[in-house]
């Protein structure tokens, strides 16, 4: 599975950038283990990284992780059993096995979304550990240039969001928001301030959709 | 380690869970609203470019270029060129030490 590949050299980086901004080894596992949730784990260590707060770097992976609200509701009609039940199964949602349990029809395979997940858990979890442990074998990680690890991911994931103009037009308000206020304001709060852009989301379609109307 | 990166744990381990566990429990069935559901989607974008300008081109509170820059760039080129994720933080990794080691 291409994807636990994946998990494992991103959770490795984890490990070892997390123990770079004060984790411990075992911080760091317990971190992956509890929270399991790649991007936030990256955006709240980011954060740290560049001398933020733990409110903004809180904020930052809650924001991060906004997106599990519509994935989590697209899965919901597919999660039987009671609200404690759905809440337990919806914790195993990660963005590849969702990806992979779609079944393209508004359905969800839920056995396999558990069983994707498993795997992309273990991996995670597993790399952190190499990572978090065995990180030191490896010398300086600026010397090692691991530092870009985190922005070049990032950005991976962020050019496949610029499809269309309105999305290229919300990340480059989010990057000159974040550009302008990094002098001026406390580490992390650039980023959180970024988030304002997605804002736009409401005026835009409003304004498509007076146009259909009229 | 100090107490408040385990508080960071314990917070973003809450945050997580609950986002989660929204959809699932609260909203099961129903469509959320299409501006919400539109922020939400732009959230990606605005969030993601403000994480890569913050770290490839500032340094804490200073804006700054620098090895790293040049090796996130050349992450960004491999992507737009079709490459996958993985290979073009690779190539991220190794711009950036290969400067290092030169300067």
């Amino acid at each position: 599975m291409p994807y636990a590949l994946a998990a494992v050299v991103l959770s490795l980086s984890f490990g070892v950038l997390a123990r770079e901004v004060g984790f411990s080894a075992l911080g760091a596992l317990v971190m992956s283990a509890v929270v399991f949730a790649g991007s936030a784990q990256f955006a709240a260590i980011s954060i740290i990284a560049t001398g933020g707060g733990i409110g903004a770097a809180i904020g930052a992976a809650a924001l991060m992780n906004a997106r599990f609200l519509p994935m989590g509701i697209a899965l919901a009609p597919s999660l039987p059993g009671r609200p404690l039940q759905r809440a337990a199964q919806g914790q195993t949602v990660v963005d590849a096995s969702w990806a992979l349990a779609n079944l393209g029809d508004g359905r969800f395979d839920r056995h396999f979304l558990f069983g994707a997940s498993a795997v992309q858990y273990v991996a995670w979890v597993g790399g952190t550990a190499i990572g978090a442990f065995g990180g030191d074998a490896l010398g300086d990680p600026r010397d090692l240039g691991l530092d870009a690890i985190f922005p070049a991911f990032f950005l991976a994931l962020l050019l496949p969001e610029m499809r269309d103009a309105r999305s290229r037009a919300v990340a480059l308000a989010g990057a000159l928001i974040a550009l302008a206020l990094v002098p001026v304001v406390p580490p992390g709060v650039p980023v959180l301030a970024a988030s304002a852009a997605a804002l736009v989301g409401l005026r835009r379609r409003h304004a498509r959709e007076t146009g259909a109307r009229a | 380690m100090k107490g408040e990166l385990w508080a960071l744990i314990a917070g973003c381990a809450a945050v997580t869970f609950a986002i989660k566990a929204a959809g699932p429990v609260t909203l099961g069935g129903r469509d959320l609203p299409p501006r919400f559901s539109s922020v939400i989607v732009l959230m990606a974008p605005a969030l993601l470019a403000a994480f890569v300008v913050t770290q490839a081109l500032a340094d804490g509170e200073h804006l700054h270029v620098g090895a790293d820059t040049a090796g996130v760039a050349a992450a960004g080129i491999a992507v737009w060129r079709g490459w996958s994720v993985l290979p073009a933080i690779v190539v991220a990794v190794a711009v950036t030490a290969g400067l290092r080691a030169l300067a």
